[in-house]
């Protein structure tokens, strides 16, 4: 690990001009920084911790039924959060999907969304990356890439986003509140990360010294709480990045679906909206025919970056049977292994086969 | 630059001087404390060696920078016991088998300490295992880990009743 500079600002404006200016980077969590920072991936010359800052680690929810969540929370205590629970049960099984009980006591929703990519090639410093040094070129290609992407990647750039939580939280419309030099802003989650360009230079909507200071979900998202699941295929049972993942959530009444959300994981360098999918699904009954129908069009487009087409036929059933887990219903209380394919289905479980 | 820190670590208020920030908590507490019990694996965030109780809950110490749990109470290994007798989830692994080498033992039990408080596995050994994935052990000395966390789980539920 570089030697670097260590400041510990009391305040979002003091947190933001100490990060304005030179290569710096916020500490929240650490659970991803330091271990860049320990493989040399990553070197800042000075590091903002921001854990003290006040006012960060509250989840609040409006009168108007908006939920805001401070860029500090931690994960497990949005998880556990009751209220949040019932509001956003596949958000909270996206978080215990994800990562260890003791990662998840530290790391933070902001940081969540800051986490970079799991690429092995990324990772190592002596490996070429465009996303560590734009025109070193990409080892990824033609290496190990069962965690690499089949949707929206570019020759410069192939990795995917390792994010559990960003996937229901762009299915349900996530607002990212920012600070920055210049005031305070928002921006859609579904922007928020960008697709490699040719040159694969920035990750996020951040502009230098920026600071995500909450994620907010609207009023919105608690309406498809009866019917929301999260789905994460991965090379073990738990402690694992997803193979590919998908969250769904729907608004049934009267045997037809009113409004549908999905997104998948693994599959890209962002958090992937299905939004076409979303549209065949909306006035559809709620048929296996229909969620394979949604979930190829979820895949539309798609190729394979590397020896990894496989992962195309699997985010299409891990989709199909995440929306077949969502129309049997939200489980009433968390699967003990969540976001599990060996978990039991739901309430009134009918179908979600993984085998299509 | 000098920086200096102060850590309340199994009781014992320590205050701690630093050449620069990157040394984590893990390497204080060995290094500086001479707190050994604390091991290091990965050191990572992948193996779960490292766990310790930052404030009452379990964590990394590994991927935590000293500098940023300033002010912390931390419970290591070496600070479990009470008055010379073991803490239930200690003698629950030995009376299980759970553990071989015991490398690992002193995460997973820090572990499974945080796990109890959580208070969301209980007896269910489907629900330990998965609380407890955190903390790999090489000797796969895994069955004997699930019964010694559901083991202590029920000690310290007994302990609650008779003391309440």
């Amino acid at each position: 690990m570089n030697v670097f500079d260590y400041v510990r600002p009391a305040s979002v404006a003091e947190a933001v001009a100490a990060a304005s200016e030179g290569d710096a980077a916020f500490l929240a969590g650490g659970t991803n920084l330091l271990d860049l920072m320990k493989a040399g991936a990553s070197h800042p010359a000075r590091l903002v911790d921001i854990t003290r800052l006040p006012g960060l680690d509250d989840i609040e929810f409006a009168a108007d039924g908006t939920i805001r969540i401070g860029a500090l929370v931690k994960n497990s205590d949005l998880a556990r959060d009751a209220a949040f629970l019932a509001a956003a049960p596949a958000v909270a099984e996206a978080l215990l999907a994800g990562a260890s009980p003791q990662l998840r006591n530290a790391a933070t929703i902001g940081g969540n969304l800051m986490q970079r990519t799991r690429c092995a090639y990324f990772y190592d410093p002596h490996s070429a990356c465009n996303r560590r040094e734009a025109g070193a070129g990409c080892d990824a290609r033609g290496g190990d890439t069962r965690n690499h992407a089949v949707l929206g990647w570019t020759d410069a750039c192939i990795a995917t986003h390792p994010s559990d939580l960003c996937v229901p939280l762009v299915a349900l419309d996530a607002v990212v509140e920012i600070a920055g030099p210049g005031g305070t802003r928002e921006v859609a989650l579904e922007v928020f990360h960008a697709l490699p360009g040719e040159t694969s230079a920035a990750e996020t909507a951040l502009l230098p010294g920026e600071l995500i200071t909450a994620v907010r979900l609207p009023a919105e998202a608690a309406t498809f709480a009866p019917n929301a699941r999260y789905l994460k295929l991965r090379e073990r049972t738990s402690y694992a990045f997803a193979l590919v993942s998908a969250a769904a959530a729907l608004r049934i009444e009267d045997g037809r679906i009113l409004e549908a959300r999905l997104a998948l994981g693994g599959v890209a360098a962002k958090p992937w909206r299905a939004r076409d999918a979303e549209r065949l699904l909306a006035g559809a009954a709620p048929t296996p025919e229909a969620f394979r129908r949604a979930a190829d069009a979820a895949l539309d487009g798609a190729h394979p970056s590397g020896d990894n087409a496989e992962k195309i036929e699997l985010a299409a059933r891990v989709a199909a049977r995440a929306l077949a887990l969502a129309a049997a219903g939200t489980p009433e209380r968390m699967p003990a292994l969540p976001g599990s394919v060996f978990a039991p289905a739901g309430v009134n479980a009918n179908g979600g086969s993984v085998h299509g | 630059m000098t920086l200096s820190l102060s850590l309340t670590v199994n009781g014992d208020r320590h205050e701690v001087h630093l050449e620069d920030a990157r040394p984590t908590l893990l390497d204080v507490l060995r290094e500086r404390l001479g707190l050994v019990g604390t091991k290091k694996g990965c050191d990572r965030g992948q193996c779960g060696a490292c766990t310790v109780l930052v404030d009452g809950r379990r964590i990394n110490s590994c991927l935590t920078l000293a500098m940023s749990v300033d002010g912390a109470e931390i419970t290591t290994i070496e600070g479990v016991a009470r008055n010379g007798a073991m803490h239930p989830v200690q003698a629950a692994f030995i009376d299980n088998d759970a553990f071989q080498c015991g490398y690992c033992t002193p995460g997973q039990i820090m572990s499974a300490i945080g796990l109890i408080a959580e208070g969301e596995a209980g007896g269910d050994p489907e629900r330990i295992r998965e609380g407890m994935s955190g903390n790999l052990c090489r000797c796969a000395a895994y069955p004997g880990i699930t019964e010694a966390v559901r083991d202590a789980t029920e000690r310290l539920s007994q302990n609650q009743r008779k003391s309440a």
